[in-house]
């Protein structure tokens, strides 16, 4: 990335907009964060993938804590 | 009922109700008191289950009530054994970043699992992985998920800083997140 893009304060790259992804289950992000993250979703390909992995994870959670009660 | 059948009603539970427990709390002591606890409960009250069908659940629920008073009066024990290096490894550093941050490749795409023909096994897969996570991990991870707790709530139960709390969770999600992507992604 242009290292002048960088320096901007919405400018993340996939690392840092992982950890948020992962961030989100257990805490509410800061505005800054939020718009950081959907400006980094909007123009890449892997990370709203990673987005679908941690979806999928919480869904399969809400499904084994049913299950779970039940047989 | 009488008092003999609730009595074996009662009984039966106990391996269910263990499982749960050793799996939030990651000790055989702690798990059996906590589910000796919850079948004296039961065994006080009878009369607030009405049949066999709600048992489980009635129980699932004394049980829930029982481990969080377990989890807070070892508050300090149920955090501190996060000892060994690779439990204070960061999971995020396993992925495939290049230097400058952004993903070498792209994750991968693991479509419905939890919707398909093979969720039976996919929570077979899910369970393990889980009893995988590093003991503190695995707590504080299952505080969330299982005994359903906000972080704030959990960090007043158990005297924690936020800080170390969401550490631990970042570190448990992803290594779970790794888990099932080696065991259940990839070999499909």
């Amino acid at each position: 990335m242009n290292p002048l893009l960088r320096k901007m304060p919405l400018m993340r790259n996939c690392k840092e907009i992982t950890a948020l992804v992962v961030a989100r289950e257990d805490r509410e992000l800061p505005p800054t964060e939020r718009m950081a993250l959907r400006m980094h979703m909007a123009i890449c390909q892997a990370c709203p993938v990673f987005e679908r992995q941690m979806l999928t994870m919480r869904n399969a959670m809400k499904q084994w804590r049913h299950n779970g009660t039940e047989d | 009922m009488t008092d003999t059948e609730i009595h074996q009603a009662l009984v039966a539970q106990h391996g269910y109700l263990m499982r749960f427990a050793r799996l939030q709390l990651r000790n055989e002591a702690w798990a059996e008191d906590a589910v000796s606890e919850t079948l004296l409960v039961a065994l006080a009250k009878p009369q607030a289950f009405e049949g066999r069908s709600q048992l489980k659940t009635w129980l699932v629920g004394i049980l829930k009530h029982k481990i969080i008073d377990s989890l807070r009066q070892r508050q300090r024990e149920v955090v501190l054994d996060s000892g060994s290096e690779d439990d204070n490894f960061d999971p995020l550093e396993h992925m495939a970043f290049k230097a400058d941050g952004h993903f070498a490749q792209s994750p991968a795409d693991w479509g419905n699992p939890e919707q398909d023909l093979n969720t039976r096994q996919f929570m077979a897969v899910l369970d393990a992985c889980t009893e995988k996570l590093p003991p503190t991990q695995a707590r504080l991870f299952l505080m969330r998920e299982w005994l359903e707790l906000s972080s704030n709530e959990i960090c007043k139960e158990l005297g924690l800083t936020a800080t170390n709390l969401y550490v631990q969770l970042h570190r448990a999600r992803l290594r779970l997140r790794e888990c099932l992507e080696l065991n259940w992604f990839a070999s499909r």
